[in-house]
């Protein structure tokens, strides 16, 4: 069988829309340095590096061989891993399974984006089929809104429900120094701003950041002399189900995360993941997510999303809190996000998350959604695994 | 460390230009000929890893059109970007974390469908150095520059590798250019970059590879001619060219050393019977197999022109004709795991060595001017 493995170290920038001051090689070491300092170790100390990004957005090609000067990666092994949205979710995946190897004792893992040097929109729509859907499949807002729609049409949620789970994560956000959009806004705000795609307005979306997100995987051989509270990986399962947009068949339920949770519930022996999940770190790019996928992760049944959030449930202080952090509708650099999921759980497993602290945390999950209605997840743990 | 062995292989027929089939379609060829290879169906495969690169493909998140046809559907998978030897690296810690019984591995290209002068050019510098004309041929005409300049090596004995390579080429019938020619050949063709001409170059091909690794046990189940990973370890140096003395490869140094300590070998020149590496110019042979530790440092040239690294040589390097013969750019490696798995099973058809092999090498390159290496030692035993 293979090592135990744990994160004993996070490290982030503060993440903003534009950084200025900076190429992707400093934004890259400022998260890196910021994780080795948490961890209590140099770059001596490391044996690999696991780096991601969506190349399009920077226009960076073999971005392993370009980040070295950045990520610390000089003469050691280093390796690029990309999968779109759910990038940093499958870097920390990535990191669980080489360390698990015995192939590494510690390793660090980096996501990072820098939007602000993107056409966003323009690269996304390349990930489709040239010749049939580039022609109508217009980048992630049109997809999510198809799915909000097909989610409103059958099970009856409305925008003003979607509208709630972006009041949550925003005001959410304010208790979190390294987010990007830090303001408390109402649901008339959301249901005000600018119309993008039916049903989706402004404020329901995710914006764009300039952002970087380093963490550190360790051994069991070593993880508790580095770290007092090391946040011990205890399961990881993912489906990247869809080759093309037009294979996705069923629009009002991700069945993505449908498949990953039941392995990842079964892995942990969850029955009741609302009752034993203490936090969730939710890729959720936009609001209807907040709705749709914790019906598809199993926290309620299907269509009762929206009275789970309106009870309170989900915000600080409710039952199972989801993204204390603020989450993606308050940052958002793609690469990167899916992995500061994962670093958040670990703040959160460690008591290290400040005022955005959830009480007492043994069991914590982390999602990345991106692709063609892709999830990767993973579930970190106080105690270690037996 | 845990047992795994590569229990199937496949790979398409490389050509210049595969017109009639997408992505999916060649990668799905690759997969059919992997399972059918190993005698298994897609049920057997635990866990799935594509080896792909967006600006290659010309398409963000380049995973998206292969997964399915390397059968992750209802699966655990995921997707490096890079070499496919760095795909199959990680493809390995996965069987080795515990967490799956085997893994599928993918990598491929469709050279015919890219413009590699833009694609390379993007992996420099945007402020300083891409305006410069800065793209994978004219710094690799650099780099084989500072290395004939430092060892006295001449154009002439970078050509030997053309010729051996094309010509080893003929005997494989998945290969793109076999061709017959002569150091005069080489020479006399168009100059591309100085001192690259054009048949130091390898060609850009259309092709897909597909490797099937498996535990012990699995293992055992699936195939009575199993070719085990002894070792395995990649490197990458400084970014910057003028970080580099690009006369030398300390990363591939470093990576070969590495996995030689885990196979337990000793003198790479006398233990490795024969080595499939990712030569994209024909400097780089020499240079790697010095890397490598076949040579001492300089000492490619002496190498081949001794004959050592012939088909008939006794330390046999691209006897499948390496990248001289098909270069389906992201699958090249994987290609060299294959290449060096037929060898080590003895059905290599014309291409196999003479010796028995017991163990063989493969060579997977990163980036520009080999900043990154991954090296793979495979063994009957």
């Amino acid at each position: 069988m293979g090592k135990r493995v744990a994160i004993v170290g996070t490290g982030q920038t503060h993440h903003r829309s534009i950084r200025r001051d900076v190429n992707g090689q400093e934004l890259i070491h400022e998260a890196v340095v910021r994780a080795l300092q948490d961890a209590g170790l140099t770059i001596g100390d490391i044996d690999g590096v696991v780096i991601g990004n969506m190349d399009h957005f920077e226009g960076i090609n073999y971005v392993d061989c370009w980040s070295i000067d950045g990520s610390g990666g000089y003469m050691k092994p280093t390796i690029k891993l990309t999968t779109g949205g759910t990038t940093g979710a499958t870097l920390a995946v990535a990191g669980y399974h080489m360390v698990a190897s015995g192939m590494f004792e510690k390793l660090l893992v980096i996501g990072w984006e820098k939007n602000s040097e993107s056409d966003t929109t323009g690269a996304i729509i390349t990930c489709t089929d040239p010749i049939i859907e580039r022609q109508f499949v217009a980048g992630a807002i049109s997809g999510l809104a198809c799915e909000a729609q097909a989610y409103m049409h059958r099970y009856g949620a409305t925008p003003r429900d979607a509208a709630r789970v972006s009041v949550r994560d925003r005001r959410h956000a304010c208790n979190n120094p390294y987010a990007q959009l830090r303001g408390e806004i109402t649901v008339e705000d959301v249901l005000n701003s600018p119309r993008l795609a039916d049903p989706l307005r402004l404020l329901d979306m995710c914006p764009r950041s300039d952002g970087a997100c380093a963490v550190v995987f360790a051994s069991e051989d070593v993880a508790e002399k580095i770290a007092p509270t090391p946040a011990w990986v205890l399961a990881t399962a993912n489906r990247h189900m869809y080759s093309d947009y037009t294979d996705v068949v069923e629009m009002s339920s991700l069945l993505s995360m449908v498949e990953a949770s039941k392995e990842l519930w079964k892995k942990l022996g969850v029955r009741e993941p609302l009752k034993e999940v203490d936090v969730v770190e939710l890729y959720q790019p936009y609001s209807w997510a907040g709705l749709m996928w914790i019906e598809d992760m199993g926290l309620c049944k299907k269509g009762e999303g929206p009275k789970l959030v309106w009870d309170g449930v989900t915000d600080m202080g409710g039952e199972l809190p989801i993204n204390p952090s603020g989450g993606v509708v308050a940052t958002n650099p793609i690469g990167a996000t899916g992995l500061i999921r994962c670093a958040e759980v670990v703040l959160q497993i460690q008591g290290k998350a400040g005022a955005r602290q959830v009480p007492d945390v043994k069991l914590g999950v982390a999602t990345g959604f991106g692709g063609n209605w892709w999830t990767d997840m993973l579930a970190f743990g106080k105690k270690k695994p037996d | 460390m845990e047992r795994v062995a590569i229990v199937g292989i496949g790979q398409t027929r490389h050509q210049a230009n595969r017109k009639e089939v997408n992505f999916q379609e060649l990668v799905y060829e690759a997969v059919s000929l992997a399972l059918r290879d190993a005698g298994i169906g897609i049920d057997g495969i635990d866990n799935v890893i594509t080896t792909c690169n967006d600006f290659w493909d010309g398409r963000t998140i380049s995973s998206m059109a292969t997964g399915d046809v390397s059968g992750a559907r209802g699966k655990n998978v995921s997707a490096v970007e890079g070499d496919g030897t760095f795909g199959a690296f990680y493809g390995l810690t996965r069987i080795l974390s515990g967490a799956y019984g085997t893994t599928l591995v993918t990598a491929y290209s469709k050279g015919s469908e890219s413009v590699p002068y833009l694609i390379t050019n993007a992996a420099f510098d945007p402020i300083y150095m891409r305006s410069l004309g800065m793209d994978m041929v004219t710094a690799c005409a650099l780099q084989a520059r500072r290395y004939m300049k430092r060892y006295g090596s001449s154009e002439e004995e970078c050509a030997l590798v053309a010729v051996k390579n094309r010509g080893n080429a003929l005997a494989n019938p998945n290969a793109h250019q076999g061709m017959k020619i002569t150091v005069e050949d080489v020479m006399r063709s168009r100059r591309i970059a100085d001192p690259l001409k054009l048949y130091d170059l390898s060609p850009i091909s259309d092709g897909a590879c597909c490797v099937i690794l498996a535990r012990e046990d699995r293992a055992s189940k699936i195939t009575n001619r199993p070719v085990w990973v002894k070792g395995v370890s990649f490197c990458a140096d400084a970014y910057l060219l003028g970080d580099r003395d690009l006369s030398e490869c300390r990363a591939l140094e470093k990576a070969a050393q590495a996995a030689y300590k885990m196979a337990g070998v000793q003198n790479p020149r006398k233990e490795i019977d024969v080595a499939e590496v990712s030569e994209a110019f024909t400097y780089q042979e020499l240079l790697w197999t010095e890397g490598l530790g076949f040579c001492e440092k300089g000492g490619g040239a002496k190498l081949i022109a001794s004959g050592a690294t012939a088909r008939e040589g006794n330390i046999p390097v691209n006897p499948s004709g390496g990248l001289m013969g098909a270069h389906p750019v992201i699958a090249a490696g994987l290609i060299r795991i294959v290449e060096a798995a037929r060898q080590v099973r003895g059905d290599a058809g014309d291409m196999q060595i003479q010796r028995k092999v017991q163990l063989a090498l493969a060579h997977g390159v990163n980036g520009v001017c080999g900043q990154s290496h991954c090296v793979w030692i495979l063994g009957r035993n």
